[in-house]
């Protein structure tokens, strides 16, 4: 056996790129063919790491719907980028279509193409709780003691609305797999809404059900309300205490919800930390 | 300041020499020198074997490396080693031979976390500045990110690593482990053309690979006893090139899925890959694809920095050292179970 020689000098593999060229990317954002000669294009709401979201209309222009689009991979295997395109859009729509069924507070699916990796939804006007709820929490901070408790009850009753809202969705047997406040809606949008006591007003809409999945295991469902716990004390620290309302009316939600919440305990025993086995 | 590093949580001993000249200027690699154990085909290494090769090597190596650097004993500041993690037996026999020179040249010890190692070498050799970290090794499989003072993780495997599942294919296979079985499969990939359906086990930024382990095993076996299969789509015959090949398609988007889920997630356009896995040419091409569309970059090294090495741990105990960490000789101790995140980066904003 040989001892590997050594090298003085190191080069990287690759080398460092320029950093004046790393900018966006250089070719504009890709659209479903359908879309391509559309005379009002859909306009870009955001991007995350597997979809595009832009909000266009469905059928007539007084419509107005979201649009899913989940453009193919370069970086994978045709058939595998394929495969799971087809997957994911199609277990998203199933999800929806359950939850819509069994009157759980979800967007309609209009449209959608599986091959293409498209998925038509209905369009949820309002706003996401995070932004709500930030906007409220500084209102309070600006105000003084006296009105706090009376506050305090209207945040309360959103967050057992919110609460109702996933029981029934687990109690139709799903899963979310990615609750956080960005993925919570609240209803409604005009002015006259945004007027104080109303800000935390509307309807609970859940949205984003990419990572949604069918299960009724008490593990999973546990595993739902503590990724809402972490992303919730993070997201609003100030907030935070409130959070057990959320979970008293979880509690009374649907028949089974109580295992779930005594589960609740042990995940975050266990957290995310998992030992290494180097 | 120079510090000598040595490393031996799995089937490596390295030893490596680091200069760090003043502050702001790039380190000098002094010298890097490694030594594998290479079980036969079929057999994977064990830990009292690793350990023996080690305990058996460890002083050659390092007289080598001494020679090499053209230093003294009295110019080497502190002896770094890897605390963990890492196989319990082989991570020992490094920790007795780094106290015993600790006490021969009365120079202070400095543990490291050898995740940790592989992150600071790669940010050094690439100049990546802040990136997401991709790292991929035999017992290791992580998506990282730095934040106050801590490479936390955002993604891990859940069950094994990504670079056990290639290596115990290696073994189903029976191809030699030399110099790597990941080296092997890659090779061997390169032939393979057929896509084989194989579970795919991403769940939010974690993932699995027992499962994918299982399918390509019993893929394995189905060809073995029937060699003339052919694939129902294109009628092609499969053969193990294939197998390797859907193993690699498969496993490696995996990886690059769940690290621009954690880029997205952090808003960050780099990606450093690190890690013995990180050798992989497919895996660096698929991830430059992936960091274009975003926008981005990836950083990689080569095998001298991917592949388990002395002069990382030199590296990032030499960073810990000058910012005042010491491990005194009652407490270095190693650690099979050491994670990424439990480490203070103190010599980070």
């Amino acid at each position: 056996m040989e001892i590997e020689p050594a090298r003085p000098i190191p080069a990287p593999a690759l080398a460092p790129p320029d950093l004046s060229q790393v900018g966006p990317p250089s070719s504009p954002l890709p659209l479903p063919k359908i879309f391509a000669n559309d005379p009002a294009p859909p306009t870009l709401v955001t991007q995350g790491a597997e979809a595009l979201l832009y909000r266009t209309t469905y059928l007539l222009p007084s419509i107005a719907c979201a649009l899913k689009y989940r453009p193919s991979k370069p970086y994978r295997h045709p058939i595998l980028d394929a495969r799971l395109t087809k997957h994911r859009i199609l277990s998203e729509a199933r999800v929806l279509v359950k939850c819509r069924k069994e009157g759980v507070p979800v967007p309609a699916v209009f449209a959608l193409d599986e091959k293409e990796g498209w998925l038509m939804i209905e369009w949820i006007e309002g706003e996401v709780v995070r932004i709500r709820l930030n906007e409220w929490l500084q209102r309070r901070k600006e105000e003084g003691e006296e009105l706090r408790a009376r506050h305090e009850a209207v945040l309360k009753g959103l967050m057992a609305r919110i609460g109702s809202a996933i029981g029934r969705m687990h109690g139709v047997g799903i899963v979310h797999g990615d609750l956080t406040t960005s993925n919570l809606m609240l209803r409604g949008g005009s002015e006259d809404l945004l007027a104080d006591d109303k800000i935390l007003e509307g309807e609970v809409v859940l949205i984003d059900f990419g990572l949604a999945s069918q299960s009724t295991a008490d593990e999973d469902r546990a595993v739902d309300l503590y990724v809402l716990e972490r992303a919730f004390g993070s997201t609003h620290p100030r907030a935070e205490g409130l959070f057990s309302e959320l979970l008293v009316s979880y509690g009374k939600s649907f028949k089974g919800a109580t295992v779930v919440l005594k589960k609740l305990e042990d995940v975050r025993m266990r957290g995310r930390k998992r030992s290494m086995l180097g | 300041m120079i510090a000598i590093g040595l490393e031996g949580s799995a089937n490596k001993l390295g030893v490596g020499i680091i200069s760090h000249p003043s502050p702001g200027k790039a380190a000098i690699i002094l010298s890097n020198i490694r030594h594998t154990f290479v079980s036969p085909p079929g057999e994977g290494f064990l830990p009292k074997d690793t350990a023996k090769h080690h305990r058996s090597w460890v002083i050659k190596l390092v007289k080598q490396a001494m020679a090499q650097a053209k230093v003294t004993i009295k110019d080497v500041d502190c002896i770094c080693y890897t605390k963990g993690p890492g196989m319990g037996a082989p991570l020992q026999s490094v920790a007795v031979a780094a106290r015993m020179l600790s006490l021969l040249w009365q120079k202070e010890l400095v543990g490291v976390n050898h995740c940790v190692g592989h992150i600071e070498m790669g940010r050094e050799i690439t100049g990546a500045q802040n990136p997401v970290v991709l790292y991929v090794s035999g017992g290791n499989t992580q998506v990282i990110a730095y934040a106050e003072q801590r490479y936390r993780i955002f993604g891990e495997a859940l069950d094994i690593a990504v670079g056990n599942c290639l290596d115990r294919f290696a073994r189903t296979l029976e191809i030699s482990n030399d110099p790597a079985p990941g080296y092997n499969i890659e090779q061997l990939a390169k032939k393979g053309k057929v896509l084989l359906d194989l579970p795919y086990a991403v769940k939010g930024m974690d993932c699995s690979f027992s499962g994918i382990l299982a399918s390509i095993d019993i893929l394995a076996a189905e060809l073995k006893a029937n060699p003339e299969q052919r694939d129902p789509i294109t009628g092609e015959i499969v053969t193990t090139a294939d197998l390797c090949f859907s193993l690699q398609e498969t496993v490696y988007a995996m990886l690059v899925e769940i690290t621009e889920r954690a880029m997205a997630h952090v808003g960050s356009r780099q990606v450093l890959i690190v890690g013995g896995v990180g050798c992989n040419e497919r895996l660096q091409e698929m991830m430059g694809l992936m960091a274009k569309d975003r926008g981005g970059s990836v950083f990689a090294t080569d095998e001298r920095f991917c592949i388990d090495n002395g002069i990382m741990i030199a590296h990032a105990g030499l960073l810990a050292y000058k910012t005042g960490f010491r491990t005194p000789l009652e407490e270095s101790t190693c650690t099979q179970r050491f994670r990424t995140d439990e480490v203070f980066v103190k010599w980070r904003d």
